[in-house]
């Protein structure tokens, strides 16, 4: 028995979307269930990308002719964009990085080594993807600062208790994911920036996984540090964004060094440029930044919150079928509505990797391995999964035909009419 | 897409199920363990050498994806009865195989069965797979006693 309407199982059988998407109209036979990988871009990014160097390629902040004013307008453009789609006042506070890892490494070396003292805590959680995990085990081992993960249950469930008992006095700096890339599960941000506040420490948030498919607002969470990658939700690959407090990204040092991020250079020394510009050290990918802006542009204008509902219902419809399967177990949340886009799962006694090699002879594309999340598969017992996840451009069809392909997949290691 | 078909073909799925080289040997030679961590492939192979130096009894035991332990199987299939320079000589085939280095099939008809693998060259995620069982044989028979378990990653 569904969660879903009959209403709702037709809406998600119909598809306006995947028209828009050149690579999916080009591979009509493709079911493609890797987003939290890397989302599709539709064709009106693309074109960005090419505008751009069309109309508007000359270095920005470098030059003082038209041209270099048009490119860096469009990229304070973006900020003020990307800023409004999370939910914060200003395009200031929107740094530019090439991806969500360095967004973090940027926080975890800026913020990190300039607060962190020996005896000092810093806690993520045990569902972070390694790239809010090695920068703080870095970071950690360079000041002396201990790394403190809260755990969840099987689910990913984290408890208030668990809060409460691993974020102390001691606890400087909370880094946690918003949405876990494996199980597809939201962590309480709300509940664990609140008590990381209350005990005086900095909060950073993950927003990889989160962003692309729930509304964030940064103010609402109260978090000090936000950090996503635009490739995730329809943006090129090569975009990160870290937005901050003013008065943090003030505060902090330069993570990368040189051109452009300075106001003024001596032999001796240096005085660094203005925020966001005093952490974009060297020519930023102003054609990706500006395909950015398109992107958000296009979930907007498709009702962001009708996107995100329509994902909903994928991944719910996604969860049952897995959970229908005899040999197939769900890891992470049981609660089908508890997935958002990703859905991790084992086939009994076939390896992952066999499972998606299978899969990709039925032209189903999923991941297979670890996620990125070693220690989170180690502390649930499981060395590696399957993961499939949904966008909204996905529909009914590419679910079934990943059922039907796990049904092969089966048939081959059991044999077929068994 | 058409190499993962013809990859897992009825002759791999019988190794698969029905490994004929999958057990402890008591009174092995040599033993060498292969790991591929962030697979979790894990297999010890075990060999014991004949008067005459050659491979006389070749086994594994561990567990992984199917192309890791259908490849050991295969593997030790072949290098019974090879002498040590003969198996290191066809490790070093095999490997240049499934990487796309060698694809001329008279060449490769010195594998015999693991020439079957060749479509691995297709499928680059799953080259160590693959490789894991002779990179651990290579490794035993370069060194007398191999200390660090051997890796394909």
């Amino acid at each position: 028995m569904s969660m879903l309407s009959e209403e709702q199982l037709a809406q998600i059988s119909a598809n306006p979307y995947k028209g828009d998407y050149p690579l999916l109209v080009g591979h009509p036979e493709l079911a493609f269930l890797d987003s939290a990988a890397t989302a599709q871009r539709p064709g009106v990014v693309l074109d960005a990308e090419r505008r751009f160097y069309e109309t508007m390629n000359a270095n920005p902040l470098r030059g003082l002719y038209q041209l270099s004013v048009a490119a860096t307008e469009a990229i304070n453009q973006a900020r003020k964009h990307i800023a409004s789609f999370i939910g914060a006042d200003e395009g200031r506070e929107v740094v530019f990085t090439r991806n969500t890892s360095e967004s973090l490494n940027l926080v975890a070396n800026s913020l990190g080594r300039s607060v962190l003292e020996p005896g000092d805590e810093v806690v993520i959680t045990i569902m972070e993807h390694h790239s809010n995990l090695i920068p703080w085990q870095q970071v950690c081992k360079a000041t002396g600062a201990t790394l403190v993960y809260l755990r969840c249950d099987k689910e990913g469930h984290l408890s208030q208790e668990e809060i409460e008992k691993k974020i102390g006095p001691k606890a400087k700096i909370v880094s946690v994911t918003q949405v876990s890339n494996v199980l597809g599960v939201r962590t309480p941000v709300k509940q664990i920036a609140q008590r990381a506040h209350e005990q005086g420490a900095y909060v950073i948030v993950d927003g990889a996984q989160s962003t692309p498919h729930i509304k964030v607002d940064v103010k609402d969470l109260d978090c000090d540090f936000f950090a996503f990658s635009a490739h995730k939700l329809g943006g090129p690959m090569g975009i990160g964004v870290l937005w901050g407090k003013m008065e943090l990204l003030e505060k902090i040092p330069p993570f990368l060094t040189g051109g452009e991020m300075i106001d003024s250079v001596t032999e001796e020394g240096a005085v660094w440029a203005e925020v966001p510009e005093k952490f974009e050290a060297g020519t930023q990918d102003a054609a990706g930044i500006y395909a950015t802006d398109v992107a958000l542009t296009y979930l907007e204008e498709h009702d962001f919150a009708a996107l995100e509902k329509r994902e909903e219902e994928l991944a719910i419809y996604l969860c049952e079928q897995l959970q229908a399967l005899p040999w197939v177990s769900v890891i992470g949340p049981s609660d089908p509505a508890e997935h958002v886009s990703a859905v991790s799962f084992n086939v009994d006694g076939i390896h992952p990797h066999d499972v998606s090699s299978l899969l990709d002879g039925s032209n189903v594309a999923i991941r297979a391995g670890h996620h990125c999340a070693q220690p989170l598969l180690t502390y649930l017992g499981v060395s590696s999964s399957c993961r499939a996840s949904v966008a909204f451009y996905n529909d009914k069809k590419d679910i079934d035909q990943l059922v039907e392909g796990l049904k092969q997949v089966w048939g081959i290691f059991n044999g077929f009419g068994q | 897409m058409a190499s993962v078909n013809e990859l897992y073909n009825a002759q791999f799925m019988e190794h698969v199920q029905h490994p004929d080289y999958k057990y402890v040997m008591e009174d092995a030679d040599r033993s060498h363990e292969g790991v591929n961590p962030s697979c979790g492939d894990d297999l010890t192979l075990q060999i014991k050498l004949g008067d005459d130096g050659r491979i006389e009894e070749a086994a594994f035991d561990g567990h992984g994806c199917a192309v890791s332990m259908a490849s050991a199987d295969i593997m030790s299939d072949l290098v019974i009865d090879k002498t040590p320079e003969e198996a290191t000589a066809l490790c070093e085939l095999f490997m240049r195989m499934v990487r796309g280095e060698e694809t001329d099939d008279e060449k490769l008809a010195a594998l015999d069965e693991a020439a079957g693998l060749k479509s691995v060259s297709h499928m680059p995620a799953r080259v160590k797979c693959a490789e894991l069982a002779w990179r651990t044989l290579q490794e035993m028979l370069k060194d007398e006693q191999p200390s660090a378990p051997s890796t394909t990653e």
